[in-house]
C-alpha cells in the first residue's frame, strides 16, 4: 500500500519560493491502477517523483507498506527503489546500449551475473514482445517499441509498484492503447500495483480503477473512475472529461436561449445518463408508452463502458402539451437513471419563422 | 635533401609526437574526472556540491586565461620541481599538460551535460548509486561526443608544442623556427608545414571515425 499524507513540495526559485504540492494525501491499494490527471504545471510529475523520492517532498510521508521513505538516508532508498519500477515519457533509454542490455541494467547495478541476467531478461523481451529485438539499438524502435523496453527494464528487479509518468504521452493513439494494454495485463498478471500520471482522460478511463484530479498543487477530486466519470463535482473534471465525451447539442437548437419555464414551440431538453445494468433497461420505449401523447426524440446517444461498466449518455427532446411534458419529467426522475434538465429550447428554425 | 635532414625530420616528429601523446594522456588522466565533477557537482546534480563546482571552476578558468607561452615560462620553477629541468622534450610537456587539463574538463563538461537528465533520473529511479551512474550512464553516453571533443584538444597540443622549441622542447615546430627561419630553408619550411597539416588531417580523422562508430543515436 502506498499512503502519501499531507505531502508538500516548494521549489526554491530565483523568483521566490513556488509550491508545486500545496497539501496532498492519497492511499493506493495494492495491486490497483490509480490513475492521476492534471493539466501540465499542476504537480502531477512532482507528485509521483515522490513517491520513489526521486523529489523529497518538503513536508509530508510517504509510507510503503508502512515505511516512511522520507525517513531513509540515500544508501537505503536505493534498496527501496528496486521494488519500485518507472517508466517516463521520454522512454529514458540508454541511446549506447542494446535492447538486451537497457533490459539488463538494473540487474548488472545490482550486481548480478551474466547467466542469472539472461535468465531473466530474456522472459521479460518475450512478455514485452521484443524477443527478436535484443541485439537492436533504442535509435532503431518505434516509439512503440521503447516504451516496451522501458517497461521491461522497470520490471527486471521484479518490483511491486510500477510508476508511469506520462507513459503514453509521446506516443500514437494505436501505439497507447497497445501499451495501456501491456500495462494492464502486467498489473493482472503480476499484480503490480501501477500509479498512472498523464493529461489524457482517455487514459484514465481505458485502464485505471481510481483517479485524483489534482489542480494547483492540490487534489480537486478523487474516487472510483465510474463515479469521477458520472458525477463530476469540480470545474476542471468536467473539463478533463468532456474532451472525451462530446455532448454537445444537435445544431437545430444550439445557441438557442435556453428557458426553465415552458414556451411556445419548446422542446424540454434532457440529458440522461444511464449506469450498470439501467443502460440496458428500454426507459425511452416505456416512456412513449406510458405518455403516448408527447413526442420523445432522441437527438444524441452514446453507449461506452468504463471499468467494463456500461455507461449510456442521452439528450433527448419532448415536446407536447405542457403538463403531460412535466409529468414525463416527473416520471424519468423515478426511473433509475440521472437526469439533468436542459431547460425549453424553440429548435432553429421554428425560432426563425 | 640531405641523409641528416630526413633524420632531422623524423627526429622532430616523434618529439611531437611523443610530448603530445604523453601530455595528452596525463591531462585526461586528471581532466577527465575534472569535467565529471564541473557537471555533477552542480546544483541539482547527483554529486551536488557548489562549494567545490565553484573552486574547480575558478582553477579552471584562471589556467585556461594564462596563454600558453606565459604559461611555459611562467611555471618553469614548478617545472624543475616535477622533471628536474626546465628545457627539453620532457620539460616542454608539463606546460603542455597542465594547459590541457582545464581544457579536456571543459570540454568533457560539454560532453556529459549533452546527456539528458532523463537518464540519470532513470537510473535513480532503478537504485543506482551515483559511481554507477557516472559509469554506467554519463561516460558510455557521453562518450562519442567525448571523443571528438579529444580530438580538437589534440590539435590545439600539437599547436602548442611548436611553441615548446622555445624552450628546447624539440618537435617539428622547433625545426621549423630553427631551419626554416633562422636559416633561411623554404623547404624546410614547407616540410614542415605539410608534416603539420598531414598529422592534424589523420588525428582529425581518426577522431570523427572513432566519434562515429561510438555514436549509437
Amino acid at each position: 500500500m502506498i499512503k502519501l499524507s499531507h505531502i508538500k513540495k516548494v521549489y526554491d526559485t530565483p523568483a521566490g519560493p513556488l509550491p508545486a504540492l500545496k497539501d496532498v494525501s492519497l492511499t493506493i491499494a495494492d495491486g490497483e491502477i490509480y490513475g492521476i490527471i492534471g493539466l501540465s504545471g499542476a504537480g502531477k510529475s512532482t507528485l509521483v517523483r515522490c513517491i520513489n523520492m526521486l523529489e523529497r517532498p518538503t513536508a509530508g510521508t510517504v509510507e510503503i507498506d508502512g515505511q516512511d521513505l522520507t525517513k531513509l538516508d540515500d544508501s537505503q532508498l536505493r534498496k527501496v527503489r528496486k521494488n519500485i519500477g518507472m517508466i517516463f515519457q521520454q522512454f529514458n533509454l540508454l541511446s549506447s546500449a542494446t535492447v538486451y542490455d537497457n533490459v539488463a541494467f538494473p540487474l548488472k547495478l545490482a550486481g548480478i551475473d551474466k547467466k542469472t541476467i539472461s535468465q531473466k531478461v530474456e522472459p521479460l523481451l518475450e512478455m514485452v514482445g521484443l524477443e527478436n529485438k535484443a541485439g537492436q539499438y533504442p535509435s532503431q524502435l518505434s516509439g512503440g517499441q521503447k516504451q516496451r523496453v522501458g517497461i521491461a527494464r522497470a520490471l527486471a528487479s521484479d518490483p511491486k509498484i510500477l510508476l508511469c509518468d506520462e507513459a503514453t504521452s509521446a506516443l500514437d493513439p494505436q501505439t497507447t492503447q497497445s501499451i495501456l494494454k501491456l500495462i494492464k495485463d502486467i498489473n493482472k498478471k503480476l499484480n503490480i500495483t501501477v500509479v498512472i500520471i498523464t493529461h489524457e482522460m482517455q487514459v484514465i478511463k481505458d485502464i485505471c480503477d481510481k483517479v485524483a484530479v489534482i489542480d494547483h498543487g492540490i487534489i480537486a477530486e478523487k474516487g472510483t473512475v465510474i463515479k469521477v466519470f458520472t458525477e463530476p463535482q469540480q470545474e476542471i473534471t468536467h473539463d478533463f472529461i468532456s474532451v472525451l465525451l462530446s455532448d454537445e447539442l444537435p445544431s437545430a437548437f444550439r445557441n438557442q436561449p435556453v428557458s426553465a419555464v415552458p414556451i411556445e414551440d419548446g422542446h424540454l431538453l434532457m440529458r440522461l445518463t444511464f449506469i450498470g445494468e439501467s443502460a440496458d433497461e428500454p426507459v425511452i420505449m416505456r416512456l412513449i408508452k406510458k405518455y403516448d401523447d408527447i413526442d420523445v426524440s432522441i437527438l444524441f446517444g452514446d453507449l461506452d463502458q468504463i471499468q467494463m461498466v456500461p455507461y449510456g449518455r442521452m439528450i433527448i427532446g419532448i415536446t407536447g402539451d405542457t403538463d403531460k411534458v412535466k409529468m414525463a419529467e416527473e416520471w424519468l426522475k423515478e426511473q433509475d437513471l440521472k437526469v439533468e434538465v436542459i431547460g425549453y429550447v424553440k429548435r432553429h428554425d421554428i425560432a426563425a419563422r | 635533401m640531405s641523409n641528416d635532414m630526413i633524420l632531422l625530420l623524423g627526429k622532430s616528429l616523434w618529439q611531437t609526437v611523443y610530448m603530445v601523446c604523453v601530455s595528452m594522456a596525463i591531462a585526461s588522466v586528471i581532466g577527465i574526472p575534472l569535467g565529471i565533477l564541473l557537471v555533477t557537482t552542480a546544483k541539482e546534480q547527483i554529486l551536488e556540491c557548489q562549494v567545490l563546482n565553484r573552486i574547480i571552476a575558478t582553477i579552471v578558468n584562471a589556467v585556461r586565461s594564462v596563454p600558453f607561452i606565459i604559461l611555459m615560462v611562467a611555471i618553469i620553477p614548478l617545472t624543475r620541481m616535477l622533471v628536474g629541468t626546465s628545457i627539453g622534450t620532457t620539460a616542454a610537456m608539463v606546460p603542455l599538460t597542465l594547459s590541457a587539463i582545464p581544457f579536456i574538463g571543459r570540454q568533457v563538461e560539454n560532453s556529459i551535460r549533452e546527456v539528458p537528465y532523463g537518464l540519470v533520473e532513470a537510473a535513480l529511479s532503478l537504485g543506482a548509486t551515483p559511481f554507477q551512474i557516472i559509469r554506467h550512464v554519463l561516460l558510455p553516453e557521453a562518450l562519442s561526443s567525448i571523443v571528438a571533443q579529444l580530438t580538437t584538444v589534440i590539435i590545439a597540443l600539437i599547436g602548442a608544442s611548436a611553441m615548446a622549441g622555445t624552450i628546447g622542447g624539440g618537435g617539428i615546430g622547433d625545426l621549423a623556427i630553427r631551419y626554416g627561419y633562422q636559416r633561411f630553408r623554404p623547404d624546410i619550411m614547407l616540410i614542415t608545414v605539410i608534416i603539420l597539416i598531414v598529422l592534424v588531417q589523420i588525428v582529425q580523422f581518426a577522431g570523427n571515425y572513432t566519434a562515429k562508430k561510438l555514436n549509437k543515436k
